[in-house]
């Protein structure tokens, strides 16, 4: 087969147009630099009326909703999920890692949770606190001004609370807690749980006349048609391309990065899905925004006679250490929240209070923390909507099943009386948990799939037992039952698989040390100066935060980084 | 800006994104996006889910004539009509119940074997199928398996009763998430609005006040079109 090349050669290639990968093409492009970027997915903007959900009503689906499709429902904006018709991954013997990826300009911050959070001090040297895992090379401290910028930036609302390890921002006012969060915090702080304004990257307020505000619809996992919301094509591709620097390439699926007889990188070779032929682009400077794993991939397919394991890989550290956030859940029937008055409460696409971690893990037994969400209200109805509602009577002592108007009231004195928890925490990086090439098995493109290895161990599962007592507690509280059964150690204690809780990280770790780690403190590779890589996977560790808002800061920090190298022209 | 002007522009500022054309050319500047008044058709399908839809749209049912008799009669018995609000029969739920027990298969079989139980008590009972009884004789049999069992030793109406907990979900989600079954829950969202708070009525009721330490965080809504500044601590300065 002939690979076709272009002629013209970029200042950079940005691969995937992420969290990461958007924000490095805002900076570079803002900068004066030429790029391209290319992403697998399709174009997607999120006020394109012939692909928008936002507003639909549930009718308006034949499924009502129900997650056929879509794994989180017909209306939520992400274009593949844990499965991608094409491209499978496989996992070693006994062991089950769940990969999400959204195959669209913008990748998954079309649909995640917004939920904002700042890494604390404390989270950057986690092992001078508790001797595991490894310390980050970067301090709060080096990254505290790029937060700061990135909240001006993109928006993000909250509290300033002066806590030790939840920082601080430039927060736009949250919204008022809605009335089943008013019970959440009297049941929460009653267990000694504090509980404060969330923070989502949301726009309760304007900060620029190029986006909207917040018209309080509920659903941004549907994506904002007023740009109201993060995502990554709104908020940088989109402003990007009105520098005139970039070139777009969409639908086109990165193989391997290219490289010359110095090791260096030339630029990178990717499918392009339209015709299915195999082109290549040429660049000073290559920079991975494809996600932790899909960068790790890349940089495993990338083997040449200077890199014969894989790019950057000489240490054997690529794909390794991956770690996703720890997740577990239960959920309540608050008798007080019986027959409600019904009025519009849809607020923002998401929780509008949530609890930090409060604990002192030296008096615990398991190491690190998690935060926890809150969901319930009177939501839309959806596919799945009425399920079992007559079974809800048992927790109140009357009579449960039945039909016709009982069933009928059953539904309405029922309706926004439910409540859950839900925990994310942190998990310890592991050299063993990885994602290496299968080389046995290839998706549509003819690329060797990822294989994953990734096993919980007993700090996981007791900070899980930590979470659903913790919930129980707390649903009691709020004088409600917990509905089913709580999970014990035989369902270890709800702990969901890695991966399902989307947060995975770590698989090309920074560190000072080229043998222990994949980049140095700028996201650079060791191995290779012209190589960047902008997403999760040079995190060294997680924290009981979710990772997307560091992910941008330190993509903003490695840009500039880029940019400046560039002028210098050391790469 | 006074409140109701702030409405209107949220209002405006919606639809005006939502119904926005020529989304390549990213022209985020609400005031000059251009209006389309036409609402797009569909519901935002990528060409696969429109394949698979279509697929869906133009297989044969999965149920016989006679087993979609028993569903709607069943649904009707379900959620009737009553004085006041449509039942099943009108939001159209024995449609929905065809369509999603061929977009989602798992429904199939427990269907079928539910209704050949159905059948089965029926001509057991009363030497006729299920459609063929009267209300009366329906119920009789409907009330055997609409309740959990009282003394938990009865085993032989346990398969109707696991098959009707099946036909009453899908029942009750095929009507409220239908426009007359959102109507009658009362659901008010779903549309631009401002969201300020738990109204004062409610709050009263449930004997619940928001903490002014609390509430001095929270967005001002007069202000929300003000461009936000901040001094260099982070402290807003125009909420
Ligand atoms: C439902 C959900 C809710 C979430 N909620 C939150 C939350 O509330 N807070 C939070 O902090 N995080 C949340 N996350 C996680 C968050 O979405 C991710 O951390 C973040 O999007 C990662 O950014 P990224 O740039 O690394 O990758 P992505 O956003 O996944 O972008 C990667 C892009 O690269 C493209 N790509 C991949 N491989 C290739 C290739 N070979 N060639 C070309 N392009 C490629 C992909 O198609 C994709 O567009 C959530 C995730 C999900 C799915
Ligand atoms: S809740 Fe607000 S930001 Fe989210 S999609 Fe609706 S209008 Fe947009």
């Amino acid at each position: 087969m002939q690979i076709k090349e272009a002629p013209k050669e970029y200042d950079a290639i940005i691969v995937g147009s992420g969290a990461g990968g958007g924000m490095s093409a805002y900076m570079l492009a803002n900068a004066g630099m030429k790029i391209a970027v290319v992403e697998a997915g399709s174009f997607f903007d999120p006020k394109d009326p012939a692909t928008m959900t936002q507003m639909k009503w549930s009718y308006e689906s034949p499924r009502r909703g129900a997650s056929t499709n879509r794994a989180f429902g017909d209306f939520d904006m992400s274009w593949g999920d844990w499965k991608v018709e094409g491209e499978p991954y496989t996992n070693k013997k006994g062991t089950d890692f769940r990969w999400w990826r959204a195959r669209m300009l913008g990748g998954r911050t079309n649909h995640w949770g917004r939920i904002s959070l700042r890494f604390g001090p404390k989270d950057f040297k986690h092992r001078d606190v508790d001797g595991l895992g490894e310390n980050w090379p970067i301090s709060y401290e080096e990254i505290k001004p790029y937060y700061d910028r990135l909240d001006k930036m993109i928006g993000v609302f909250g509290s300033n609370e002066g806590l030790a390890n939840d920082p601080d921002g430039f927060f736009l006012p949250p919204p008022k807690p809605r009335l089943h969060e008013l019970y959440y915090i009297k049941g929460a702080r009653k267990s000694n749980v504090p509980v404060i304004p969330s923070r989502l990257s949301i726009l309760t307020k304007r900060i620029n006349k190029d986006r909207g505000i917040c018209f309080y619809c509920g659903q941004c996992n549907r994506s904002c048609s007023a740009y109201a919301d993060f995502s990554s094509g709104s908020c940088f591709i989109f402003p990007a391309q009105k520098s005139g620097q970039v070139d777009l390439y969409t639908d086109c699926m990165v193989k391997n990065v290219t490289t010359n007889d110095e090791g260096l990188a030339t630029g990178v070779s990717y499918i392009n899905k339209k015709d299915m032929g195999e082109y290549q682009l040429k660049s000073r400077v290559v920079v991975l925004g494809a996600s932790a794993c899909s960068s790790a991939r890349i940089l495993l397919n990338s083997t040449s006679k200077q890199h014969p394991n894989g790019l950057g890989n000489s240490s054997d550290h690529v794909g390794r250490y991956l770690h996703d956030s720890t997740g577990s859940g239960l959920t309540g029937f608050v008798p007080a929240l019986m027959d409600r008055k019904v009025y519009n409460e849809d607020g923002v696409g998401g929780m509008h209070v949530y609890s930090p971690w409060w604990g002192d893990n030296s008096k615990l037994d398991f190491p690190r923390g998690y935060h926890i969400e809150v969901w319930g209200g009177l939501g839309m109805p959806a596919y799945g909507f009425g399920f079992d509602v007559e079974s809800i009577n048992k927790y109140i002592g009357a009579s449960v099943g039945g039909y016709g108007d009982k069933l009928r009231d059953d539904v309405k004195r029922f309706y926004g009386s439910i409540v859950g928890l839900s925990g994310r925490g942190e998990s310890i990086a592991r050299y063993e948990n990885r994602c290496e090439l299968d080389e046995d098995v290839l998706d549509r493109f003819g690329i060797p799939v990822l294989q994953f290895n990734y096993k919980w161990s007993e700090y996981e599962r007791l900070q899980a037992k930590h979470m659903v007592d913790s919930f129980e507690e707390i649903i009691t509280n709020m004088g409600g039952k917990v509905m089913g059964e709580k999970p014990g150690k035989d369902k270890e204690y709800g702990l969901l698989n890695p991966g399902q809780i989307i947060h995975e990280v770590g698989t090309t770790r920074m560190g000072n040390d080229p043998l222990k780690s994949v980049t140095n403190k700028y996201q650079q590779l060791h191995d290779a100066k012209n190589v960047f890589i902008v997403d999760a996977g040079p995190f060294t560790s997680q924290a009981d935060k979710n990772c997307t808002w560091t992910i941008m800061a330190l993509s903003m920090r490695a840009s500039e980084y880029i940019i400046d190298q560039f002028k210098k022209k050391n790469i | 800006m006074d409140r109701r002007e702030s409405i209107k522009n949220i209002l405006l500022g919606s639809a005006l994104a939502g119904i926005a054309i020529g989304s390549q050319s990213c022209e985020p500047d609400l005031e000059e996006t251009p209006i389309n008044l036409e609402k797009p058709k569909g519901y935002g399908r990528t060409p696969f889910e429109r394949e698979h839809d279509e697929k869906i749209a133009n297989s044969p049912d999965f149920f016989s004539a006679d087993e979609l008799s028993a569903i709607a009669a069943l649904c009707d018995i379900i959620l009737p009509a009553n004085d006041e609000v449509g039942g099943a029969i009108e939001a159209k739920v024995p449609d929905f119940i065809a369509f999603i027990v061929k977009d989602l298969p798992m429904h199939q079989l427990p269907i079928q074997g539910g209704l050949m139980w159905l059948n089965g008590e029926s001509q057991k009972r009363f030497e006729k199928a299920f459609v063929a009884l009267d209300t009366a004789q329906q119920l009789s049999i409907i009330d055997d398996i609409a309740y959990p069992d009282p003394k938990k030793e009865s085993t032989t109406l346990e398969p109707g009763r696991v098959f009707f907990t099946r036909i009453r979900n899908l029942t009750l989600t095929g009507f409220y998430t239908s426009k007359i079954g959102i109507a009658d829950l009362g659901y008010q969202g779903n549309r631009a609005n401002m969201w300020d708070g738990v109204p004062q009525d409610v709050l009263d009721k449930h004997g619940l006040s928001y903490e002014a330490e609390w509430l001095a965080k929270c967005v001002n809504q007069e202000k929300r079109e003000e461009i936000a500044r901040w001094d260099d601590k982070g402290n807003l300065l125009n909420n």
